[in-house]
């Protein structure tokens, strides 16, 4: 229990200075993820079902390989970004902090191996 | 982490249903929440039967005609009676509104009233505001000037004026912020829909000389970002006004203060208008000759 005034309560240690940028980070990438993905989709689509040769002959590419990088590193961000806010909404304490740190640990995870993926099929 | 389930201690049951008014024709159930703190049972829904022919058209009406005929001990706030104090507050029918101006030919069925959801409880129909009123407080509702005041009034152009529309008319019920999913699970720390509606009122008002610093207290992930744009505020407000949009232009105006700028996060340009320059409260640098126009660079980089 802390005896806190009320007004204390609600303004707690005041104004972070951050958050903006997330906001606008966040708008950015849902445009530019909103603009990618459908093309990344019909490539991505284009190459599955296909053998070996043909797939890596796509990603070979250098649009269909940048792409996908881009994909991969705006669609990571994004998730991180979105994910947090999830978390940080739902969770408290501590298993808000590991969340925050797993799903972060995950994102970039996904972005090294598939960059690590693409850059052993395009070079 | 989000409670899904009530404790036991807070498990609505069902409660008291009260004897129909004698030789009543025209009958109407209303079912309502009732809990008492100093009984130390669980919250109950009790069942009352009122006579239409004998009440008044509003939900106010009939919950005074409980507690002047039915049951003296049910407890809700109300005052003005015309929808401009913001007293009875409450959740009619699912919807958080005004009592005094819902209708009872609005609502289909019987008519189900609860407290303000995900407040705490005072007694029966009466959630404790304290912390709603504290964040109202917080946003600063009232002029800050810097300037000496004028010999007569702060003058305003009716363009100016016409941009409080739809923002002064709030009357704090707390309908808007108690049907904000955001501000159940952050309550504590987001303003929720109806602080950030005043905060935009008193950044919007151009008589207003603190618009930097209250778009500075606001600038944090959970006091304004954590709305989502659910549009429930919009949706339940009584007065039919869009707390949503306040929110999506503080958002925007916090936009072009941060990034058409070469101004960093750290900056605070404060007009010393007595000796005619801006100061930076964060550095100390100091920019003259601009008039009021605020500097929009970083003087900390050079």
């Amino acid at each position: 229990m802390r005896y806190l005034t009320d007004r204390k309560r609600a303004v707690g240690k005041g104004a972070s200075g951050t958050g903006t940028e997330h906001h606008w980070a966040m708008t950015v990438s849902s445009v530019a993820l909103a603009l990618m993905l459908p093309a990344w989709l019909y490539i991505f689509g284009s190459a599955l079902g296909g053998t070996q040769d043909e797939v890596v002959a796509t990603f070979g590419r250098p649009f269909p390989a940048i792409l996908t990088a881009l994909v991969l590193v705006v669609g990571m961000r994004h998730f991180i970004g979105g994910a947090t806010v999830m978390i940080e909404d739902y969770a408290r304490g501590t298993a808000r902090k590991a969340a925050i740190i797993g799903v972060t640990c995950l994102g970039w995870a996904v972005v090294a191996t598939g960059l690590f993926a693409l850059a052993r099929m395009a070079l | 982490m989000v409670q899904l389930t009530l404790p036991k201690n807070s498990q609505v049951r069902t409660g008291k249903t009260w004897p129909k008014p004698e030789g009543a024709k025209n009958l109407r159930k209303f079912q309502i929440y009732r809990w008492n703190p100093d009984d130390g049972k669980n919250p109950q829904v009790d069942t009352y039967f009122i006579d239409l022919d004998d009440c008044g058209p509003m939900v106010l009406d009939a919950l005074i005609y409980i507690k002047t005929k039915i049951d003296p001990t049910l407890t809700f706030r109300r005052s003005c009676r015309e929808g401009i104090c913001g007293s009875c507050a409450m959740n009619i029918d699912g919807i958080n509104t005004l009592a005094c101006i819902y209708g009872l030919d609005e609502i289909k069925g019987d008519v189900k009233i609860y407290p303000l959801p995900h407040m705490p409880v005072i007694k029966d129909l009466i959630p404790d505001l304290t912390h709603f009123y504290a964040q109202h407080a917080s946003i600063m509702p009232w002029l800050e000037t810097k300037t000496n005041r004028p010999a007569k009034e702060w003058r305003q152009s009716i363009e100016d004026r016409k941009k409080l529309d739809g923002l002064y008319e709030c009357v704090m019920c707390a309908s808007c912020s108690t049907s904000c999913p955001s501000y159940w699970w952050n309550g504590d720390k987001y303003l929720g829909p109806a602080a950030l509606l005043h905060a935009y009122r008193w950044i919007i008002d151009s008589r207003d000389e603190a618009t930097g610093e209250r778009l500075d207290a606001l600038e944090d992930p959970f006091k304004l970002y954590r709305c989502h744009t659910i549009m429930n505020c919009a949706k339940t407000c009584p007065k039919g006004l869009n707390p949503a949009k306040a929110i999506a232009e503080i958002k925007k105006m916090m936009w072009w203060q941060r990034r058409r700028s070469g101004l960093s996060r750290l900056c605070r340009w404060r007009q010393e208008r007595a000796a005619g320059r801006w100061r930076c409260a964060s550095c100390g640098a100091v920019v003259v000759d601009r008039g009021d126009l605020a500097p929009n660079l970083c003087l900390r980089r050079g």
